[in-house]
């Protein structure tokens, strides 16, 4: 059957099995990939002709500001599927997701604030970007707050995937806030279509250290995910095989 | 209708208005949640007087001045439609420069000068190595409309002494 790969991703030893054989290959090539992004990026790419060297903190605001839509976006779809087909998997999927991307959220906040004050002039605007971010990091935390406020893990699985799935219509709004609207912030550099803003020495280490941060985000994910399956179904039998010395 | 069917039903329905409430409220803000105003707008009277706002723009070519022995510094920005004139005395940041976009916060004086208390150096999406010319690197065109005309030879000429005199 086509859908047996599906079905079987909601089962929990399963999941659980897998994302630990699956770490690994996600752990590693994200290590590789984020050593070789920080070395092209801090050493081997040329200074901007504007901002010197200071430019060179975009190897770290970018990558972090991708992942905080990137992770929120998997967070809302794997909440919305938990709601959907009332799969636990996918549940804690959501739930293992929210910190990993509160923290992305957080570090793209404080990366671009020490960017602005040397570049633009300020740490901090009220600008529809960098709003529409903070706003992010607080839909986050709420998600957060919310599952901690239910002692029932199943209710706080169906209030909090509302509150994630509502929240995603957040995403489009910070990706396209520099194009809608008057922006202290510039457009993106590196577009799915269209040509990079940047000569490829620059763009190189960028790529390398987007890649490297979402399979960061996979290999946490994975550890964390398996972290939610033990605590879910520690009652459950099979825990007891899985975790045999 | 299975009762999956009804939550998915469900779920879309609520993302397809929580989708549709968003848009329509954004829309409507679209005139007001501005960041900043440009110089056309200012001219054509968006603005009440006395009211503190920012305001963006490139920094004129040749406009900029630096009164000798103070912090004073006084430019003009544009839209390549109107020209504001501005003054300034505080530390300006490192991106500030002439052809280059800027926005500054403050407020209109009677005699159409702009009185700002920051000012911020916006800069574009594009980086290269310096020493590069823009020949060597296709370089982008400002997002805002306005800013994609030719660079304007027009200036603003405005008596010093009634800037310097609040």
């Amino acid at each position: 059957m086509a859908w047996t790969w599906f079905h079987r991703l909601a089962s929990p030893p399963h999941v659980y099995r897998v994302a630990g054989r699956l770490t690994p290959w996600l752990a590693w090539p994200a290590a590789l990939l984020i050593v070789a992004g920080l070395i092209g990026g801090l050493w081997l790419a040329p200074p901007d002709y504007q901002q010197g060297d200071g430019y060179r903190i975009i190897y770290v605001h970018a990558p972090s500001a991708w992942m905080s839509l990137f992770v929120y976006t998997t967070m809302a779809v794997a909440a919305g599927i938990g709601l959907i087909w009332r799969m636990k998997v996918a549940h804690a999927v959501a739930a293992a997701s929210a910190p990993v991307g509160a923290s992305f959220t957080f570090a793209a906040l404080v990366t671009g604030s020490l960017w602005g004050k040397p570049m633009w002039g300020t740490y901090w605007q009220w600008d529809p970007r960098l709003t529409s971010e903070l706003i992010l990091l607080f839909l986050y935390l709420g998600y957060m707050g919310l599952r901690s406020a239910f002692d029932d893990v199943q209710r706080a699985d169906r209030a909090s995937a509302v509150l994630a799935v509502v929240g995603v219509v957040n995403v489009p709004i910070i990706h396209y806030s520099v194009v809608w609207w008057n922006s202290l912030h510039q457009p993106p550099s590196l577009m799915y279509l269209g040509k990079p803003t940047m000569p490829p020495s620059m763009y190189v280490p960028l790529l390398l250290m987007l890649l490297g941060f979402t399979l960061f985000y996979g290999a946490v994910l994975f550890v964390r995910l398996r972290g939610e399956v033990l605590s879910r179904e520690r009652t459950a039998s099979w825990i007891r095989e899985a975790v045999r010395p | 209708m299975t009762p999956r069917r009804r939550r998915l039903v469900l779920v879309l329905g609520i993302l397809a208005g929580v989708s549709v409430a968003g848009g329509l409220a954004l829309s409507a803000f679209r005139q007001d949640v501005t960041f900043y105003f440009v110089p056309t707008q200012v001219a054509e009277g968006k603005v009440r007087p006395g009211e503190e706002f920012r305001m963006g723009g490139l920094v004129e070519k040749g406009s900029v001045y630096r009164k000798p022995g103070s912090m004073l510094v006084h430019f003009t920005v544009t839209d390549m439609k109107h020209q504001i004139p501005v003054v300034y005395d505080k530390v300006l940041p490192d991106l500030f420069r002439e052809g280059a976009g800027v926005i500054v916060h403050g407020h209109m004086l009677a005699n159409g000068t702009f009185v700002a208390d920051e000012v911020l150096a916006k800069h574009d999406q594009y980086y290269r190595p310096p020493g590069i010319g823009k020949s060597v690197l296709v370089h982008g065109e400002p997002r805002d409309p306005a800013l994609r005309m030719p660079p304007a030879t027009a200036s603003v000429t405005y008596p010093l002494s009634a800037v310097e005199q609040p």
